[in-house]
């Protein structure tokens, strides 16, 4: 009978406390109060997000992590990674388990709309292609009739895959897995002929094969695929600094403020740049920040084309150009409204 | 004071109990109120959770189980396209997970039942072989068993194109590493016809064993029933075959392009599973196997010889039926086991119920708490149904005590 009393009174306890789990609209009051950001990134995809030698987690996506700490706190440190699967990503966003989801995600109306979560920009501008084997002699996606693919689950990539086959007329064999390395230890082991994710993706997990050299990637670019960073729905401030703390970097390098130079530019007299480092305008406290919110963005993590060429560009193994990621006044889609 | 007045008072007429002091009668009222918390605290869960979805702009409901799934899927036993719903890819999740399961709950029987004898073999080689194989495979966990077997089976199988096939050829059998090429039995006109004639053999099968089983009680006389119906089940579909005038051909595979195109294909996936899904639940079995022989006492046998009976008859009369009563219990757990295993598949990217329904479907929708409700009520449905089945066996095969 004891028993039962006791069960009774835990499941009634335990009803008040469901009722008490509604998630908090305040993003930046807990950031915060715990003392650094939490964010989701990859499992793993060089130049984007991924552990280096030392350990720490550097990329494009781990970058914009980085800002968002700069911003907040005034140091790029303050952030802890949840290394996330393509299938996992959302859930913890929603559930509050991360404060920012910054993993190579594509911006799609559905996701935007339906998953009450908000697009806070794109940060580097994707498609979706196609990587084979050299000895397969194949130089275009419309050869790949009646090839097995190898896919991730949770993506776009596995829709626009089924869509560009469909309007082809061709046939294909999905192979389908959960997560990144069991994907690419498949297409390592010859299960699949084709590998097909982003662009980007396929430059960085050729890296990682048994011989990169005897693969390449296929010329056609199936979709777009804006990659960027997601915050949850129903908090604007939050939303606001991640989305400006991108743009800010994205006026950075229009303005030619580098990391290297901030602190000499803190002396301009370009109101533009005073603006951005905080010397006019009370900008920073309009978002729950300090004014030099910008200035230790890029003090830290750098600007947007120092942050791109120190994970993906000319120098580093992926040696990704700029192209569509140029900024918009030298032909590119990078493209920021103005700080003002 | 009031209270004591009370309790005199009801001492004074013993036949009639304060409701409060009658076990009966409380344990009546706990356990309604405990109902209702239990009722209360679901429906309160399931509206908060409604409540929140919709505060955070989560979409809800079922739905999505009308929409197109746009996906594909690499193995379907039921028609599927990328313009089939999300009802339809949750079927062909559910199909698959329940074809791997119930081979592999076959074969885990079969080997398991094996090696639980070979443990009790007086061959030391036979019994110490299947001592190492029952320590080593029950002691690593599945995932890594399943990793091993899906690397193993890739890793020494050559690709379709490097097994120096000719292109277009037709070939009979063929293993490379996108599956095992076997001929397909295509059914043209009238080949129900052989579909029926076996269930006919069967349906007979059976009825010939109880007529057989009778007549012995009654007189005494044996009838050779395996022989009859085996004989039955071979001849008589053979014979419908011939009369039908053949109405069965079949498709080879042939490599074409990337793949071999035709014939009846089982994927390295589906192999891989079903490979370590029966071996590791096979170990246990065989455990279970040996427990039960064990438990029957050696009295009994040698009871059975007392009486004349030979060693074949004897186990197949004393001994296997007590071992049986032994045995079932923890063999159904066994085969839960398996079923619930098989989500594992999500690691060796076989399209089971968890991979496609609550990996892709989960994603493409974003309704996680509805999709793995259902997938949750999936796996308690297919494993409640197991336990019903083998409940009803046991208590088929249960010895009667008189």
């Amino acid at each position: 009978m004891n028993n039962k009393i006791l069960s009774a009174v835990v499941g009634i306890t335990a009803v008040a406390g469901l009722g008490a789990t509604a998630a908090s609209a305040a993003t930046l009051d807990d950031v915060k109060a715990k003392g650094f950001v939490q964010c989701g990134v990859s499992t793993g995809l060089a130049g984007f997000s991924a552990p280096n030698d030392a350990g720490d987690w550097s990329g494009l996506d781990v970058d914009l992590c980085r800002g968002v700490a700069a911003a907040v706190f005034g140091d790029a440190k303050a952030v802890k990674y949840s290394p996330l699967s393509a299938k996992e990503r959302f859930t913890a966003l929603q559930s509050g388990e991360i404060d920012v989801l910054s993993r190579n995600t594509t911006w799609t109306m559905s996701r935007d709309t339906q998953l009450g979560l908000n697009f806070a920009g794109v940060n580097y501008y994707d498609g979706q292609g196609f990587m084979v084997r050299k000895s397969l002699g194949v130089n275009s996606a419309l050869q790949l009739s009646g090839a097995s693919v190898c896919v991730q689950t949770g993506t776009t990539t596995e829709l626009n895959l089924t869509d560009y086959f469909k309007a082809n007329g061709m046939t294909y064999n999905p192979v389908v897995f959960e997560k990144l390395e069991e994907v690419n230890a498949a297409y390592d082991a010859n299960r699949c002929d084709v590998y097909t994710t982003d662009q980007s993706g396929l430059y960085s997990i050729r890296l990682g094969l048994s011989a990169p050299d005897e693969h390449m990637v296929l010329p056609e670019v199936i979709s777009k695929e804006p990659l960027g960073p997601v915050v949850r729905q129903g908090d604007d401030q939050w939303f606001s600094i991640v989305k400006w703390v991108h743009f800010a970097m994205l006026n950075a390098e229009e303005m030619g403020v580098t990391s290297a130079n901030a602190d000499e530019m803190l002396g301009s007299t370009d109101p533009n740049v005073m603006r951005l480092l905080g010397k006019e305008g009370t900008f920073g406290e309009a978002i729950g920040l300090g004014n030099d919110w910008a200035y230790n963005v890029i003090k830290q993590v750098g600007n947007y084309g120092e942050v791109f060429e120190r994970n993906v560009g000319a120098s580093t193994p992926l040696a990704i150009g700029r192209g569509v990621n140029a900024l918009w006044s030298k032909g590119g889609l990078q493209y920021a409204p103005p700080l003002r | 004071m009031a209270h004591q007045e009370g309790v005199t008072a009801d001492a004074g007429d013993s036949s009639r109990v304060s409701l409060m002091n009658d076990p009966k009668a409380r344990g009546l009222v706990f356990q309604a109120l405990l109902i209702i918390a239990v009722i209360y605290l679901v429906y309160s869960g399931v509206t908060n959770a409604i409540d929140n979805l919709a505060r955070a702009g989560i979409a809800s409901g079922l739905g999505f189980f009308g929409e197109r799934a746009g996906f594909d899927i690499g193995q379907s036993f039921i028609p599927y396209t990328n313009d089939s719903t999300y009802l339809r890819a949750f079927f062909v999740g559910l199909l698959n997970t329940m074809v791997v399961a119930f081979i592999g709950i076959f074969f885990a029987t079969l080997i398991g039942f094996v090696v639980g004898l070979a443990r009790l073999s007086k061959n030391y080689l036979v019994q110490k072989f299947a001592t190492v194989y029952v320590e080593t495979l029950r002691n690593i966990p599945l995932l890594l068993q399943l990793l091993f077997w899906y690397k193993a089976v890739l890793s020494i199988l050559p690709s379709p194109r490097a097994g120096g096939l000719e292109p277009g050829a037709e070939v009979v059998f063929n293993l490379n590493n996108r599956g095992l090429y076997m001929p397909r039995i295509v059914p043209e006109g009238g080949a129900q016809l052989i579909l029926y004639a076996f269930i006919v053999a069967v349906v007979a099968w059976i009825l010939i064993g109880r007529w057989a089983k009778k007549r012995q009680m009654a007189t005494g006389q044996q009838f050779p029933v395996f022989l009859t119906g085996l004989g039955l089940f071979i001849f008589l579909p053979l014979i419908t075959y011939l009369v039908t005038g053949m109405p069965l051909s079949l498709e080879y595979a042939s490599l074409q392009g990337f793949n071999m195109v035709g014939g009846w294909v089982i994927q390295p996936e589906f192999m891989a599973l079903l490979l370590g899904l029966s071996l590791y639940t096979a170990s246990f079995i065989a455990e279970i196997v040996r427990a039960g022989i064990l438990a029957v006492s050696h009295g009994q046998s040698e009871a059975a010889f007392a009486l004349g009976l030979r060693p074949n008859l004897t186990s197949r009369l004393v001994v296997v039926p007590q071992a049986m009563r032994v045995i079932i219990p923890p063999l159904t757990s066994q085969y839960l086991n398996l079923t619930k295993n098989s989500s594992l598949a999500v690691a060796i990217g076989y399209p089971d119920l968890v991979s496609i329904f609550g990996g892709t479907v989960l994603n493409q929708t974003g309704q996680a708490v509805e999709v793995i409700s259902i997938t949750m009520l999936v796996y308690l449905t297919l494993s409640l149904l197991t336990s019903a089945f083998m409940n009803w066996f046991n208590s088929s095969v249960a010895l009667v005590e008189r």
